[in-house]
């Protein structure tokens, strides 16, 4: 099984890096994923779209398309991909720690 | 079933769109969006009829064939009934939305401001005694055959 070290704590993922239990999320580990990720600090922008994502995961049980993350986070989509270059949608899921968005949008 | 195998995995798609009717523009733009968000870059040239995706004053009018359009499973003399193509129309329209998929107007701005390019066709905006002017802003220039190839550098060229 796949870990991930917060703080000495073991989190498990799975092997693209997804949190396996949501429920071990918590800032320190959107912290360690960002950097994972490439992302060296997260800023107020990054944790706009964070938390906007686990609003949407909670309500729906998946992930928004990056389309409603564009009209309803707040932040536009030109920024959502210098935020988190190279796939937004997929890459501020793992950091909030919900599962891997699956739709086509 | 969907790991890349020990394959590279690819960096970069250059898109063709040559047809102008719903059904013909969607998949390029589906794939478009979906390469950016896997972190792939993009690239989309429109070319002969393909253009009207990008011209202001057909963009967001275009329709579904319903004669000589034996998926949609309707004989071709009820296809040709005045009305037909804009009812079925209307109806993919719908479904497109339900699934969360823009009209072609945003979508082709989410494409552009994902940082995907987007190109028209020289040959064909003469051939339409077309102009700059009548592409909506997200067209960042129109090119010869030779200047797509050169823009498709390292990139798979998807032809639709």
């Amino acid at each position: 099984m796949t870990t991930l070290n917060v703080n000495g704590k073991e989190v498990p993922v799975d092997e693209e890096g997804y949190l396996l239990n949501l429920s071990d999320w918590d800032e320190d580990v959107a912290k360690v994923i960002a950097k994972n990720e490439g992302i060296e600090e997260l800023t107020d922008r990054h944790w706009a779209v964070i938390k906007f994502m686990q609003k949407v995961f909670k309500e729906k049980g998946t992930g928004p398309s990056i389309r409603k993350l564009g009209k309803e986070s707040g932040v536009p989509i030109k920024e959502l991909y210098k935020l988190f270059p190279k796939g937004p949608a997929k890459k501020a899921a793992k950091i909030a720690g919900i599962k891997k968005p699956v739709g086509c949008i | 079933m969907t790991e890349n195998n020990g394959y590279e995995p690819i960096q970069k798609v250059s898109i063709i769109i040559s047809r102008g009717s719903l059904d013909g523009v969607y998949p390029g733009l589906i794939m478009a969006n979906g390469a950016l968000m896997e972190g792939i870059d993009a690239m989309l040239f429109f070319t002969f009829f393909g253009l009207d995706a990008i011209r202001k004053k057909t963009m967001n009018n275009l329709k579904v064939a319903t004669v000589a359009n034996p998926a949609m499973h309707i004989p071709t003399w009820i296809g040709a009934i005045p009305g037909m193509s804009a009812f079925a129309t209307s109806k993919m329209k719908r479904e497109i939305e339900k699934l969360d998929i823009p009209p072609v107007g945003e979508f082709l701005e989410m494409i552009h401001d994902a940082g995907g390019i987007i190109l028209a066709c020289k040959a064909t905006v003469e051939m339409f005694h077309l102009s700059k002017s009548d592409f909506c802003d997200q067209v960042d220039d129109i090119v010869s055959v030779g200047q797509m190839y050169e823009a498709s550098a390292g990139a798979e060229i998807i032809f639709t």
